[in-house]
């Protein structure tokens, strides 16, 4: 059995993964700390543009899409960045252009510029385009990724795939054929089913559409190409998920369904961590005592450890079955009475993921 | 004010918030509670999943999936042919890529379609998960501000209408008592309001641990009561204090749901949940 420790000093890529707010941005914020104790240099990508990894990191300005280091009493170092969509997009499209000139007419045009913005989808797979680029930077030698809180937290690991089916799609090789054949935009516009689809949606956003996949034509197969990389160094033995999730029973069925779906990808969880949980205080005295505000404290203590043991086993019953790997380390990190919003509070995270071994 | 009134103050009701705030229970215990009020309740799902029917066995839940709703409305325009062709080739994904917002809109359409039709009294809706909320009601606006006339226009136009209407919809937010869910929803509050110009409800705070305060100091330093009722304590302070900011922040009625520790959500908790609100 590998341990969370073992995996922040060895992996080249850690992937935090599970579903929204279980604290997954100050896991990936935590586990970056560690490995900047240990000598690594280490950056934290987060994707969640509700600047919760700067509140974790208690960085006051906010997060750009460059990395930025920050402070940490150690040997190594930590960065963090937070992904832009949009930015990391135009550079993928200036970097697979054959020239300026085609990059700049899709840059431009509107049609691409929804799709760089808003298209379900593009969010995850730039993340994974920047975890690639990240993991090839020498800058860095381990990169942190929180994903994205999407609807199911399983679209980061089908958006390289999903981009490689879009450029298979038999509408869009009708869309991009004309160009090879040399016919004009608006005879491509004339086929019955763009018809039709303009007919729905309208002419002229048909139009930038089919100016885009024109303006595409040609970069298909280095995207393709990309998403294939993509899709390798998520599978790759440097890679490690770290499965984040909270001991509700809902949240540790989701956590299961998503460790079943890695499992069936071949993508192997490292380590869990179990966030928020109630700590245990010890045993309480023998008997209830008859005082009012004293038998108020016996009532809260024996609350609290009902809840701590009602948590317990629905944890327990992520690792029933063989949706994790057996004996699979797992930590469990008790609730702070208040938020993480600095680098002391972060730090007792650390010391909470990463207790002290006697 | 009864906060319970906002019930019958709008049809359509949109439950709203970040992931992991409990927007299902309270879609849940919403649409309860109305019942119990005697009004005629419809819940809308959009992410596919079969909790609400288990939480609500005897009330009518309808699943709402983009590309079915799309399909729907080009049959009733008399494109039935082109409907067929469209979900049969997967064509459908690459129109809603064409025109982004179109799969929100056809959606939001068919809210609009039934709250019309006036079969029901509320209509609760178990909002897009993860901050999707605030493109999926801005998806009218954007959507009009590209596509010109069409049916799709058409339909954006009469979404916008309803979304704009407090005395038709209105938006439910869901947070929790805690730093950042409650940041992250003043935020949305803000948004919604401002860009999406559609009227909020009362906003639910979920899982709170409410009670007195304990006399912590009469336990013994170090032991494990005066541990354990110190826990406790800074826990309900922090959910006073974060009830407070938001009351401050937003001036709006607040319902409360208690914390239901570690147990699992099933639909004798929804009811108990009611209860609580059935008795303000």
């Amino acid at each position: 059995m590998t341990t969370l420790l073992e995996h922040v000093g060895a992996a080249e890529v850690l992937v935090c993964c599970g579903s929204g707010g279980v604290g997954k941005t100050t896991a990936a914020a935590a586990l970056g700390l560690q490995a900047a104790l240990l000598g690594r240099r280490a950056v934290v990508v987060t994707i969640d543009p509700a600047r919760r990894l700067a509140d974790a990191l208690g960085v006051p300005g906010g997060l750009t899409n460059d990395p930025i280091r920050l402070d940490v009493d150690g040997p190594g170092e930590l960065w963090a960045l937070m992904l832009d969509t949009a930015t990391t997009f135009d550079g993928l499209v200036r970097a697979n252009a054959a020239d300026a000139e085609q990059a700049e007419r899709i840059l431009a045009n509107r049609f691409y510029r929804n799709v760089a913005g808003s298209l379900s989808g593009t969010q995850e797979y730039m993340a994974a385009e920047r975890l690639h680029a990240l993991h090839a930077d020498s800058r860095f030698d381990l990169v942190i990724v929180d994903t994205p809180p999407t609807r199911n937290a399983l679209d980061f690991l089908d958006a390289p795939s999903t981009l490689a089916r879009f450029i298979d799609h038999p509408l869009f090789k009708m869309l991009m054929l004309p160009t090879r054949r040399g016919l004009k935009v608006f005879n491509v516009a004339a086929q019955p089913i763009l018809k039709t689809i303009g007919r729905v949606v309208g002419g002229d956003v048909l139009a930038d559409a089919v100016a885009f996949f024109q303006a595409f034509a040609g970069m298909e197969t280095g995207f393709r190409e990309r998403a294939d990389e993509v899709i390798e160094l998520l599978a790759s033995k440097g890679t490690r998920f770290v499965l984040v999730a909270s001991p509700r029973a809902d949240t540790i069925e989701e956590a299961r369904f998503f460790a079943e779906r890695l499992r069936r990808g071949r993508l192997e969880v490292g380590a869990v961590v179990v966030n928020r949980c109630t700590p245990t205080f010890g045993d309480p005295p023998a008997k209830r005592p008859r005082a009012a505000a004293q038998a108020a404290l016996y009532d809260n203590l024996q609350e609290l450890r009902a809840t701590f043991e009602t948590e317990r086993a629905h944890a327990a019953s992520l690792l029933v079955g063989n949706a994790l790997p057996p004996g699979i380390h797992t930590t469990f990190v008790p609730t702070l009475p208040g938020d993480v919003h600095s680098m002391s509070a972060l730090a007792s995270i650390r010391s909470l993921l990463f207790p002290p071994t006697r | 004010m009864d906060p319970l009134q906002f019930v019958s103050t709008a049809r359509v009701a949109i439950v709203a918030g970040k992931g992991g705030v409990g927007k299902t229970t309270v879609t849940a215990v919403v649409a309860r509670a109305a019942i119990r009020l005697g009004l005629r309740v419809l819940v809308i799902e959009l992410d596919g999943k079969p909790t609400l029917e288990d939480l609500l066995p005897d009330v009518e839940v309808q699943h709402i999936s983009a590309s079915a709703a799309l399909g729907e409305y080009l049959d009733g325009h008399g494109l039935s042919r082109v409907a067929k062709r469209l979900t049969s080739t997967g064509i459908i994904d690459v129109v809603a890529t064409a025109s982004p917002g179109i799969d929100d809109i056809v959606v939001l359409g068919k809210i609009k379609q039934l709250e019309r039709g006036g079969r029901y009294d509320l209509i609760v809706v178990d909002g897009p998960a993860a901050g999707h909320a605030i493109t999926f009601l801005l998806a009218a606006k954007g959507l009009l501000a590209t596509v010109r006339g069409g049916p799709i226009a058409t339909q954006a136009n009469e979404v916008a209408e309803m979304l704009a209407d407090p005395a038709r919809c209105q938006v439910l937010l869901v947070t929790l008592p805690e730093t950042t869910p409650v940041n992250e929803a003043l935020e949305t509050a803000v948004a919604l309001r401002e860009r999406v110009g559609v009227h909020l409800g009362p906003i639910v705070v979920n899982a709170v641990d409410d009670g007195p305060t304990l006399s912590a100091d009469t336990a013994p330093e170090g032991s494990a009561l005066r541990a354990a009722a110190e826990f406790r304590n800074a826990r309900r302070a922090l959910h006073r204090a974060e009830r407070a900011r938001v009351t401050a922040e937003l001036g709006l009625p607040q319902l409360v749901l208690p914390l239901v520790p570690g147990s699992m959500l099933d639909a004798e908790a929804v009811d108990r949940l009611a209860d609580g609100w059935s008795g303000t």
